[in-house]
């Protein structure tokens, strides 16, 4: 087998090197870690002029090749082939900002100096143009001794030209380069505003409107206001937008069960489908609708380049508790799921701001906690009104938010002084221009998150799911006796409801912690199988709401609802903890000050609440 | 002549010139990524924004065509003068 070679795509954060990418690649890429540390690497296909396939890696976004964070050590690693069982990139492709040329060209002129193949992309010239820059090719390509192509990855401009100098790349002259190796860097920042002076051909002031924008979204008023309010509009969206959709998977969901009902014999096996695969899994892909809403706004604030402002406006907040603005943008993610949230501290220069960050983010009200919270909430706050247009119901949702956002700051705060303490945290940052999103790159990101989040419901909880049913269901229990209390699960809860009784629980909430450890959702699939499996006619026929509204007392669902603001009921949040932290202590600490915390909370709250009356 | 004043003196709107960076005021990968991004000696700039809460923390500046936040702390240990 031929190998294929290796083209790497390289230049400075903010490039539209990612946009190139997924123009060249389109859907066919695979994202894994660089072995060892915790940068993505995100490689594809495509295919030269002549039909010859080579493999394009994406390689973070860099400044410099004297690297100053994981990202751009393991970016100067590879170009200069020193990244072991990475292959030396054949031809490097330098993508630079046409709008940004000066600035880039820098970094540029650095790789080029390297005496390796080197194509330049002269990216987003369109953006270029439309501020009034136009820029020769030919002169720059002159000035740099290297091919240069400009290109529009959003309109597919200019790739073919750009893959046929990646084929012709290896036969470059390449003898005069090595000369420009030995330049400093102020000399190659006055090489570059020559460079650059001498091939815009004319340029006029029109880059006004991206300041005009920075000075409604930056100004001390409007700029909070209207990132609040994007904020409230963003949380409304994932309830209100996502239920249509929802009611949608669940009715199928529900044609499904019936359809194996009808379909197969009664017995054991009709059983575990229904009850266990189908019911459970199921619980769980609900989510998706929410969890693609999210993302969504997410990814249109990362792609607009509005993340940065949010960034910068909650800086000085974040630093209260010793973090910085780049913290923001995971804690954010957090608010869907802490596994993209976890993932994205990986922008997080500091690693002491990183590990604090991965730390706190399972504090951030996940949406597996919703179905949760929202069925303690259904069985027991009434729903009235306490003002215009504020109900109780979504006031004690809000609050349980507050909750976990303010435990996660004052855990921040201590974690800052302790543990991960060190001199505070910088917040360096280059402010990308405003562009509009490109749908390929949304739904290229949005089909990437749908994936991970649909592969950890067929996997993990799949998983846990039928575990717990043959937990539940076995040994089958004698005529007359409870078949929860009889099974193996019962017998398991009945020791954990020795510690678990002092704050409130009852032996069905302690049997329904043990699946839930898997992933919080499944602690309300585990309470309606428990109260399924078990129970007389009239209680069955009553939903999970109302079984709970007439078998639990107030404070033990204020307990319970206090419990799961803290407790890290997550593998999957844990393993990508491990995997991001390389090793199993940060975890360890993350589980054991989280399950602390949700003892002693709900323990509070519980007896708070009896001792109030209520 | 003032040769005291540092770009967190400088207020929004307003041009300065960097004449000096006491880059051992600096951490080292701090230091490298200001390098990087061209705030170094010789570099001509404009305060653009401040942040909201209490100290004005943190500043977006503007260098040639880029947008940079940094920190007030990163601002004192660049000296700057009127250009």
């Amino acid at each position: 087998m031929s190998r294929v070679p290796v083209i790497a795509l390289v230049g400075n954060p903010n490039a539209g090197k990612s946009a190139l990418f997924n123009a060249l690649t389109g859907a066919r890429q695979k994202i894994a870690n660089y072995p060892g540390v915790t940068v993505e690497r995100k490689a594809g296909r495509a295919a030269l002029p002549s039909g010859q396939p080579i493999e394009l890696v994406d390689l973070p976004g860099s400044y410099s090749l004297d690297a100053a964070s994981p990202d751009e050590e393991v970016t100067s690693k590879v170009v200069m082939g020193r990244f072991s069982g990475e292959a030396m990139p054949e031809v490097l492709v330098v993508v630079v900002d046409a709008a940004n040329l000066e600035q880039h060209l820098v970094f540029a002129q650095e790789l080029i100096a390297l005496g390796r193949p080197v194509v330049v992309a002269l990216n987003m010239i369109d953006l270029a143009e439309r501020d009034g820059l136009v820029i020769d090719a030919a002169v720059l390509s002159e000035a740099l001794g290297v091919p240069v192509v400009p290109t529009v990855a959003v309109r597919r401009r200019g790739l073919e030209a750009l893959l046929t100098e990646i084929e012709k790349a290896p036969q470059q002259d390449r003898t005069h380069r090595h000369q420009a190796a030995e330049l400093t860097l102020p000399e190659r920042r006055l090489n570059a505003h020559n460079i650059v002076a001498g091939a815009i051909l004319s340029e006029t002031a029109a880059h006004r409107w991206h300041s005009r924008l920075d000075m409604v979204l930056l100004n001390p008023w409007s700029g909070p206001l209207i990132l609040f309010g994007l904020l409230f509009v963003m949380f409304q969206a994932v309830f209100a937008w996502a239920d249509p959709f929802i009611t949608m998977i669940e009715d199928g969901i529900e044609d499904l069960i019936g359809f194996v009902e009808t379909a197969m014999p009664d017995g054991i096996l009709q059983d575990f489908l229904t009850q266990g695969v189908l019911s459970g899994v199921g619980s769980v892909i609900v989510f998706l609708p929410q969890i693609i809403i999210l993302f969504a706004f997410i990814l249109v604030m990362e792609q607009s380049g509005y993340m940065a402002r949010a960034a910068f406006l909650m800086d000085r907040l974040m630093a209260y508790v010793g973090l910085s603005g780049r913290s923001f943008i995971p804690l954010l993610s957090s608010f869907a799921c802490a596994i993209p949230g976890i993932m994205a501290t990986r922008a997080i220069a500091d690693p002491k701001d990183r590990l604090t960050t991965i730390m706190i983010a399972p504090l951030m009200t996940c949406s597996a906690r919703l179905p949760v919270y929202a069925v303690i909430i259904g069985a027991f706050i009434p729903a009235r009104t306490v003002g215009p247009g504020i109900g109780l119901q979504g006031l004690v949702l809000f609050g349980l938010y507050l909750f976990g956002i303010i435990g996660a700051m004052l855990v921040a705060f201590v974690l800052r002084r302790t543990v991960t303490k060190g001199a505070a945290s910088g917040f360096i940052m280059e402010m990308p221009r405003y562009q509009m999103p490109i749908w390929r790159d949304l739904l290229i990101g949005l089909w990437q998150r749908a994936y991970i989040f649909l592969r950890r419901a067929g996997t993990i909880i799949f998983m846990a799911t039928v575990i717990l049913w043959v937990l539940l269901s076995f040994p089958k229990a004698d005529p007359g006796e409870s078949q929860v209390e009889a099974s193996i699960a019962g017998h398991i809860a009945d020791g954990l409801n020795v510690v678990m009784e002092p704050i409130g629980f009852n032996h069905e909430i302690s049997l329904a912690l043990i699946p839930a450890m898997a992933a919080r959702e499944v602690a309300v699939s585990a309470l309606a199988t428990t109260y399924a499996i078990d129970g007389d006619e009239d209680e069955q026929a009553a939903g999970l709401t109302e079984r709970l509204a007439m078998n639990w007392s107030l404070p033990t669902a204020l307990a319970f609802l206090a419990w799961f603001v803290f407790a890290p009921q997550c593998l999957s949040t844990i393993a990508v903890a491990r995997r991001e932290t390389n090793g199993w202590k940060w975890p360890l600490v993350m589980i054991a000050y989280l399950f602390a915390l949700a003892y002693v909370f709900a323990g509070i709250t519980y007896w708070s609440a009896v001792a109030l009356g209520l | 002549m003032d040769t005291q004043l540092t770009l967190d003196q400088i207020a929004p709107g307003k041009r300065a010139e960097i004449v000096a960076v006491d880059w051992d005021a600096l951490a080292p990968d701090e230091a490298k990524r200001l390098r990087a991004l061209g705030l170094d000696e010789g570099a001509r700039v404009a305060v653009a924004h401040r942040g909201i809460f209490l100290g004005a923390d943190p500043m977006a500046i503007i260098l040639g065509r880029t947008t940079i936040a940094i920190r007030s702390a990163h601002a004192r240990a660049m000296q700057v003068k009127h250009p």
